[in-house]
């Protein structure tokens, strides 16, 4: 029989594609029922008005995620206290897809484009979290701008950053340079400085609203505000 | 106006609100959006300090006597700048709009600092609603929310020919302020109502108008700061971005300003309490005595002198207002040379 561990398991991988954070990290999910080979998830965000179009990504992907889990053969994911709740939650469980479920609503055709915004960015502020660990190892910029994949140390990092990267559907083989931007282009040794640089405030945005959205779910909810990091 | 370690603060708060969000006010049938919203509000309230927090009946509606001690009596505040957010279809007679705003700023003349609003999708009447606005208020600014739902629009964008229209009138009516909601917003369904495009190509074409992007573009800080950095008429609003993270979440607050500071640069950013959302009077405090943590990953931010923070709290929002700084509490090279601004990004 299929347990809770696994159906967890499987909803870490569904991010907020703004924050790029799992759901599970998040605190989004408040209830998760797994009976047999049906699943059963609540979730709630930080504000009754938060985007419907990025709520809508986290409840479909959830979705997708519990029927990932072998033996799970349905799946429902209800979205509570958000003023297009109804709306999402029909939409997503009856398959009608983000267009449908606000019919007359919305103006360009689904959200995978803006999903890959989000990609994008969160591409580059994970490639600036790796290159600032490598600079504290004493890389330099050169270095930076001349390494292959191949030549970076083994981390959590490393793993992340090649984990988006692939989603992007760039090369991450061995030889493949380590710098890049969102197209795959290699970043010329002369641009390495400027180009993180741009990378950071990437990195400082993203951080920025998820502590944000962090402090709205814990004052809306009433559950624990955790410590701030300090990386 | 605030006094610290023998230093002297002109305050301008660049954003306040006197809002009605009672349940009388609420339209029926639209009950759950009108409470949603000040629901929301109030999340963001209580991300400031407890001994702040209001309960939820004051926080819906509060008086006049309370506003003008908050600000005035309590808050350090010399100035008030109000921009109005309508929200008719929720509530009866608005959230906040330029009637409501102008009974009070009529009373207190020397304290407020009253804004108008518009929306290009309503054509020949709006235009001449701006131009009534300005005659009988004498407005120097607007706020606009370029995201907003009007007759099964979905939004708008500051280039559109009809938004340059009514740019063009603001020109001539020497309104020259143009606050633009650019952040945490409601509608944006797939439309992409964050983005800030739309101001840079404005704020090319409109050198005369000044350009205050309110909430600083969250939560695309990045896109804001990356624009903003060209553009010498594009300003950084910093409502939330003190009120929600300074005293929550102060490590990257710290972090968030340092971006502001290096692509934008002190001259150039606004603060603001969001008044009712939080109080002026611990932002004012706080932001005096604040300085970047410890820790490395803040040293090459670029450093926030006591002139930096007295152009932030108040003396750039002056500038743009034409609002009269007593000599005491200007900056010492200001009165030489009111128009030099030194360049902000190395």
């Amino acid at each position: 029989m299929t347990g809770r561990a696994e159906v967890l398991d499987a909803l870490s991988g569904v991010r907020d594609p703004e924050l790029d954070e799992p759901i599970t990290d998040l605190d989004f999910i408040s209830e998760l029922e797994v009976e047999g080979g049906s699943a059963f998830v609540r979730l709630r965000l930080p504000t009754y008005f938060c985007a419907p179009n990025f709520a809508y990504l986290m409840v479909a992907d959830a979705k997708e995620a519990l029927l990932s889990v072998p033996g799970i053969e349905s799946a429902s994911v209800v979205l509570d206290d958000h003023y297009a709740s109804g709306e999402i939650n029909v939409g997503v469980n009856e398959g009608l897809g983000f267009d449908n479920a606000f019919p007359e609503e919305t103006e360009s055709p689904d959200l995978e484009e803006l999903r890959t915004v989000f990609r994008r960015k969160s591409f580059v502020a994970r490639q600036e979290q790796l290159c600032r660990e490598l600079l504290a190892q004493d890389y330099t910029p050169e270095d930076l701008a001349r390494m292959s994949l191949g030549d970076v140390p083994t981390s959590d990092l490393r793993r992340k950053y090649l984990e988006r990267r692939s989603e992007l559907g760039l090369e991450v083989s061995g030889t493949a340079p380590l710098l890049v931007d969102p197209d795959g282009r290699r970043v010329p040794e002369e641009a390495v400085v400027q180009h993180l640089r741009f990378a950071r405030t990437v990195r400082v945005s993203i951080e920025g609203n998820a502590e944000l959205c962090r402090g709205l779910l814990a004052t809306r909810y009433g559950v624990p505000f955790r410590e701030e990091s300090t990386a | 106006m605030y006094e610290k370690d023998g230093e002297k603060y002109f305050v301008v708060d660049g954003h306040v609100h006197f809002w009605d969000a009672s349940p009388e006010n609420w339209i029926e049938g639209q009950e759950q959006y009108a409470k949603g919203w000040i629901e929301c509000f109030y999340g963001y309230h209580q991300l400031g300090p407890e001994e702040y927090y209001w309960p939820m009946e004051k926080y819906q509606k509060y008086s006049e006597e309370t506003m003008i001690k908050d600000l005035f009596e309590d808050g350090y505040v010399d100035r008030a700048i109000f921009l109005p957010t309508y929200l008719k279809s929720w509530y009866r007679e608005g959230f906040n709009t330029i009637e409501q705003d102008a009974v009070l700023a009529e009373k207190y003349p020397d304290k407020f600092v009253l804004n108008g609003r518009f929306d290009p999708r309503d054509g020949e009447e709006g235009l001449r609603q701006l131009e009534r606005d300005h005659e009988r208020y004498g407005i120097k600014g607007v706020k606009l929310y370029t995201a907003e739902w009007h007759n099964g629009s979905k939004g708008w964008s500051l280039k559109d020919p009809e938004a340059m229209r009514y740019l063009e009138k603001c020109e001539e009516l020497g309104i020259t302020n143009i606050h633009a909601h650019k952040g945490p917003t409601i509608w944006p369904l797939n439309k992409d109502a964050f983005d800030v495009r739309d101001i840079d190509e404005a704020a090319t074409s409109f050198p005369n108008l000044n350009f205050i992007v309110e909430h600083v573009g969250l939560p695309r800080i990045e896109d804001f700061c990356f624009m903003a950095t060209q553009e010498p008429n594009v300003y950084a609003g910093l409502s939330v971005v003190l009120g929600g993270l300074m005293h929550s979440r102060p490590r990257f607050f710290a972090k968030v300003m340092g971006e502001l500071l290096f692509w934008v640069g002190e001259d150039k950013m606004i603060w603001a309490s969001d008044y009712a959302i939080w109080h002026p009077k611990w932002q004012v405090e706080m932001f005096v005595d604040w300085e970047y943590p410890e820790g490395h990953e803040y040293d090459d931010f670029p450093r926030l002198s006591t002139e930096g923070k007295k152009k932030i709290l108040g003396l750039n929002a002056a500038r743009l207002y034409d609002i009269e700084v007593p000599p005491e509490l200007r900056l010492p090279e200001a009165e030489e040379d009111a128009q030099s601004v030194e360049p902000t990004v190395s």
